[in-house]
């Protein structure tokens, strides 16, 4: 287990060091200078050159991408061409936005999928078992965004129970926070919660077929026992996978969600740099949104390990 | 054939014939000019000619969604495309030598790109070139790449066990004859159904990016940027949101069905190699 530990760390860390130069090589890419954007048509040689100097993009390419990424390491990731603010605070503070946003909304998906979907694998022979696996495949063609503009009909328009949009931050006004974030967790998680359910229920479907599971029937347990002792801890490993996965997806899908419902995370931001032309802004977020995803999948692969001693 | 014909196939197969219709037929023929803007008709209700309505220019829903179809299968053909030209050959090569370098690092290479989305990719590539449909098919399909190389490389790993590919190699075959004799012909249906599943993926991240600005330019109709301009009416007139998030709806729906459907259809024993890849 030490030994697989270590060598998954290595590729994880080589792996976002890797996706460090894609990023930066891909934005270095860019036709213009940010000296010469800044300063406008009107600006002379010298005062680029000026600014050039003290942005730090006069250097060698390899230098300014060790001084960027060496930067990362320690949270610090420049300084803005546009507006001579620090990114790495913004960053943070949107960070978390966007952290609370995504989880909110794997928790909706795991309290929708797991109960519907062992439902739907035990009762897989009658119509309503049947019906959750049509449903889910109905909700797994709805996108998160259009699950917003749904749910913003339903209930903000409609109902008038709930804020179309807008956030609150939870220190100004918790029970405001919690109205505001209400639908957004709904829109990621309802989505996502149909693609679980599916991979739930072929899951508990597979544990269900096994000879331990019979045995444990066998031995005096109701099949309801017997699947809540023996079976759910089988079943959570190819779910785990796809939750991994699902994070990722939820990640991304929050960046759309986020428009959706005019709320400050790192997708708003992400789209206000590329508006704004803010490009180290652009780079900075792009950067901590892959070394997530990448983050992810190591947390993953660790949990498939530790929760399939087989692999050991 | 080697299966039987299911209701998925036949319900996917319908809505995907559908869409195709309706783009196809778009070239010919549209009630209206989907972007002729007409102030006089704005924000019309269904009725006289114009069976959905119009929207906030006056421009006709129903054409508008009819030349969307299009769009939607534009980008997801090319999207597709690219991921499976690339993520193909690639899958083959990694099955056929699984314990070569060679593989180790497709794989490696593959899990990279797999950390960067369709929609990260689009906004750098919009970022940097500016945001259009090139840029958003480009980015769909770049980050597809991985699902294929999976996908056949699981495909070809279990082709390559099989006696016929043994007689081949006995025989003296080459690699490069094995792949595209043996393997490639083998793998085909599970190519397929990858295709599918792919354009239902290609069809939700176009809507997204045009959602968000970096997908299809207007005027050029696209269903994502419908529901991007329909969302500051949603109180005043819902039904601009209705049409195109129940036109993205129906086309995801339709691919993915049509994918379940040719699992089955064309090979009950697919099921296995999807699941473990």
């Amino acid at each position: 287990m030490t030994l697989y530990l270590i060598k998954r760390l290595a590729v994880l860390v080589a792996s976002t060091a890797v996706a460090g130069v894609v990023v930066f090589a891909f934005m270095a890419l860019l036709p213009g200078d940010p000296a010469e954007v800044a300063l406008g048509v009107n600006a002379t040689p010298e005062a680029v050159a000026a600014l050039r100097k003290q942005f730090g993009t006069d250097r060698a390419p390899v230098a300014q991408f060790l001084d960027w990424f060496g930067g990362l390491l320690h949270g610090d990731f420049g300084t803005s061409y546009v507006t001579s603010s620090p990114i790495g605070p913004q960053i943070t503070d949107r960070l978390g936005v966007t952290a609370v946003l995504v989880l909110g909304g794997m928790v909706v998906a795991l309290a929708i999928a797991v109960p519907l979907g062992t439902f739907a694998a035990v009762h897989h022979r009658n119509p309503l078992g049947a019906a959750i696996s049509a449903v889910s495949q109905v909700g797994i063609a709805i996108p998160a965004f259009l699950a917003g503009i749904l749910l913003v009909f339903v209930f903000a328009v409609q109902a008038q129970a709930l804020p179309s949009g807008g956030y609150v931050p939870i220190a100004e006004n918790p029970g405001e926070w919690l109205r505001s974030l209400l639908l957004p967790w709904l829109s990621l998680g309802l989505v996502q919660g149909a693609v679980l359910t599916r991979y739930v229920r072929s899951a508990v479907l597979d544990v269900m077929r096994e000879d331990y599971l019979r045995t444990a029937r066998a031995k005096g347990r109701g099949s309801t026992g017997a699947l809540w002792r023996h079976g759910l801890r089988n079943a959570s490993i190819p779910v785990v996978t796809v939750l991994g996965l699902q994070l990722a997806t939820l990640l991304i899908g929050a960046v759309v969600v986020e428009r959706v419902f005019v709320i400050p995370g790192l997708g708003d931001l992400l789209l206000n740099g590329v508006a704004g032309r803010d490009l180290l802004l652009v780079q900075g977020v792009v950067m901590v949104l892959v070394a997530a995803v990448l983050l992810i999948n190591f947390v993953v692969d660790v949990a498939y390990h530790l929760l399939d001693p087989r692999l050991r | 054939m080697r299966g039987r014909v299911n209701a998925g196939l036949v319900v996917g197969g319908l809505l995907v014939g559908l869409v195709v219709l309706a783009a196809v037929v778009s070239f010919f023929w549209t009630p209206h000019d989907p972007t002729l803007v007409d102030a006089a008709r704005k924000l019309q209700r269904p009725g006289g000619g114009y069976l959905l309505g119009a929207d906030k220019f006056g421009r006709d829903t129903f054409s508008q969604l009819m030349v969307g179809a299009r769009t939607t299968l534009y980008v997801g053909i090319v999207a597709v495309g690219i991921a499976a030209v690339i993520g193909t050959p690639l899958g083959v090569v990694a099955g056929m030598t699984p314990r070569g370098w060679l593989s180790e690092l497709i794989m490696r290479v593959n899990d990279l790109v797999f950390a960067f989305p369709a929609l990260l990719l689009a906004v750098m590539l919009g970022a940097v070139y500016g945001a259009g449909t090139l840029t958003a098919m480009i980015a769909i399909g770049v980050a597809t790449v991985p699902a294929f190389a999976r996908v056949a490389r699981a495909a070809t790993l279990q082709v390559m066990v099989t006696d016929y590919i043994l007689a081949a190699r006995a025989a003296g075959r080459r690699r490069t004859a094995i792949a595209v004799r043996h393997v490639l012909p083998n793998i085909g249906s599970v190519l397929i159904v990858q295709a599918s599943v792919s354009f239902a993926i290609a069809i939700l991240a176009e809507a997204a990016l045009s959602f968000l600005g970096f997908g299809t330019r207007p005027p050029t109709p696209s269903w994502g940027r419908m529901l991007q301009e329909s969302q500051e009416l949603l109180f005043a007139t819902p039904r601009l949101a209705l049409w195109p998030g129940l036109a993205i709806a129906l086309a995801v729906l339709g691919f993915n069905l049509l994918g379940d459907g040719l699992r089955d259809f064309l090979d009950p024993k697919l099921r296995r190699i999807r699941a473990e890849s």
